[in-house]
């Protein structure tokens, strides 16, 4: 039983509101500061890698090769950080980075030349640029509206764009995985287990349906409550 | 005699004012009121009235007397949501188990390939672990309906969908391998059956033993806690070592399912169930320890001096 305040009193708990916590140390926001600029960084590479390898060669066909490092690096790297957004999607996001660029463009040779994965990496590079940012500029207390607003106005066409990439690439990669078993283990065998990596793809690819929505709509209600607003927030989500 | 208003604990509207509310009352007066007079939606067991926004819930038995409060006293109400009794959900998780699995066992049509509907395997080892699997589900659904008591009768409804996609999800996982026409038996063949039976078979009988000690711990009808001790049942004397043996002896029994059958979708299962387990032995401990000050220090939530 709660042995708390008597119920004599009305409310008498401060109604903290939820935006004005105590914030990080003075040693965790040097550290949050660092993180959020090296990952600005890491994704300007990536976009200066694009422009530059565009500029030389004159297409944008077979672009991926010229990044495929850095870009396969910034997502595992979103998983050691720590930002102001929930677990859940944020886990959610990194995940999807991660499975798109390792286990499905880099593993299958045959798509990297296709434009769709150009689709999805100029999404995530724009996307993670201004993000980044906005974090960097918010722990510094000093967030232009520019970025906020950019941060909450460019997903609108760059959230589908990246997962019109991404589904493109995976549907792309489908032939080549069955054709080869890529990943893939078959009956009989000892630990009497199978699995199916050309069904996974199938599967993973569906599960866009329910959660892209939800995703987009979230981001959507954010935007009202953010810049649908006039005062300045230092942590939002 | 009292004045009892209660607040919405999110929002503070006031939602119910009871006048004259005697002080050697239960609980359970004003949950009935609030049912009655505020919204017949909010049956008993969907309410939580509480002193504090955040804190525990009453309890139907608590005396308003006891509580600390002045002559008005103000709770707070939460909607818990809908609820259905823990009776319910447990024999609905455990009978799709029992069913699904013998599906498979009888390989009936559109799991494996038509050649093979309605054919038994060569396995002798796949009979015995459809035996092992069917036994366990059914013990399981007479605990429920004869030993088990609930100290809580109800829980949100959504569990129940959750609940049953994991116990019924799992199962259809593991019998489609053990009973798939290209089954592969264990590697030491009949050595690691039998070592893997017994030890199934001792900590089912474990299992139980350990349910009918908790069991009477508690007489019917009641709701008292107190601390499980040894009994003369030699399966009891690992209450000297363990808070929840019956998790542990759950987890023994999956693990001997698992060396049995060879497979490894019921290794998934087994470190699934110790996961979860572990984090509700966890819990039990905490809160053994926290309301009895002679709890005996040697035990441990789940595994002897380990977990």
């Amino acid at each position: 039983m709660s042995a708390a305040a008597p119920g004599t009193s009305k409310a008498a708990h401060s109604d903290v509101a939820p935006k004005k916590k105590k914030g990080p140390g003075a040693l965790a926001t040097a550290y949050l500061v660092i993180y959020n600029v090296v990952m600005t960084a890491g994704w300007l590479v990536i976009a200066v890698g694009l422009v530059r390898a565009y500029l030389a060669r004159g297409s944008y066909h077979g672009l991926y090769y010229s990044i495929e490092k850095p870009l396969n690096v910034c997502p595992l790297c979103h998983i050691p950080g720590i930002v102001p957004s929930s677990v859940v999607l944020t886990g959610f996001q990194v995940m999807s980075r991660v499975f798109l660029t390792w286990a499905v463009t880099h593993s299958v040779r045959e798509v990297q030349s296709e434009d769709s994965v150009l689709l999805f990496v100029t999404a995530w590079t724009v996307t993670e640029i201004i993000r980044y940012s906005f974090y960097t500029f918010s722990l510094l207390n000093h967030l232009p509206y520019l970025i906020k607003w950019a941060r909450y106005t460019f997903f609108i066409v760059l959230y589908p764009m990246g997962v019109t990439g991404e589904l493109l690439t995976i549907y792309a990669a489908l032939p080549y995985v069955q054709k080869t078993g890529l990943y893939s283990v078959t009956l009989p065998n000892k630990y009497n287990f199978s699995f199916d990596y050309y069904t996974f793809l199938i599967l993973i690819m569906i599960s866009y349906i329910p959660l892209f929505p939800q995703l987009y709509f979230h981001m959507i209600r954010q935007r009202k409550k953010v810049l649908g607003h006039v005062e300045d927030y230092s942590k939002v989500e | 005699m009292w004045h009892v208003e209660i607040l919405d604990a999110k929002t503070k509207d006031k939602l119910c004012f009871l006048d004259k509310v005697r002080t050697f009352f239960f609980s359970s007066f004003i949950y009935n009121k609030f049912y009655v007079d505020v919204n017949p939606q909010w049956y008993p067991a969907r309410q939580s009235i509480r002193l504090d926004p955040k804190g525990k819930s009453l309890k139907d038995e608590d005396v308003l007397q006891h509580l600390p409060v002045g002559t008005t006293a103000t709770f707070y109400f939460r909607d818990l949501g809908a609820q259905i009794s823990w009776v319910t959900v447990f024999l609905t998780e455990y009978t799709g188990p029992l069913v699904i699995y013998l599906m498979f066992y009888f390989r009936v049509p559109f799991i494996y390939a038509p050649k093979y509907d309605f054919t038994t395997s060569k396995h002798w080892v796949v009979h015995l672990a459809c035996m092992c699997h069917s036994f366990h589900y059914v013990k399981r659904l007479l605990e429920t309906l004869f030993v088990h008591r609930f100290s809580h009768g109800t829980m949100p409804l959504r569990n129940i969908f959750k609940n049953c996609t994991y116990y019924w999800g799992f199962a259809a996982w593991m019998a489609y391998y053990i009973n798939h026409p290209l089954y592969t038996p264990p590697i030491y063949g009949e050595q690691q059956i039998r070592l893997a039976l017994i030890i199934f078979l001792f900590c089912q009988i474990g299992n139980f033993s350990i349910h009918i000690a908790l069991r009477n711990l508690r007489p019917p009808g009641s709701k008292t806690r107190k601390i499980p001790y040894p009994t003369k049942n030699p399966f009891t004397w690992i209450f000297l070592l363990v808070s929840c043996p019956n998790y542990t002896y759950e987890l023994g029994s999956w693990l001997g399912f698992t060396v049995m059958t060879q497979c490894l979708p019921v290794a998934f299962f087994t470190l699934v169930g110790f996961i979860q387990m572990t984090v509700w032995a966890k819990g039990k401990h905490r809160s053994y320890l926290k309301e009895f000050r002679d709890y005996p220090p040697l035990r441990s939530p789940i595994l002897p001096f380990i977990l």
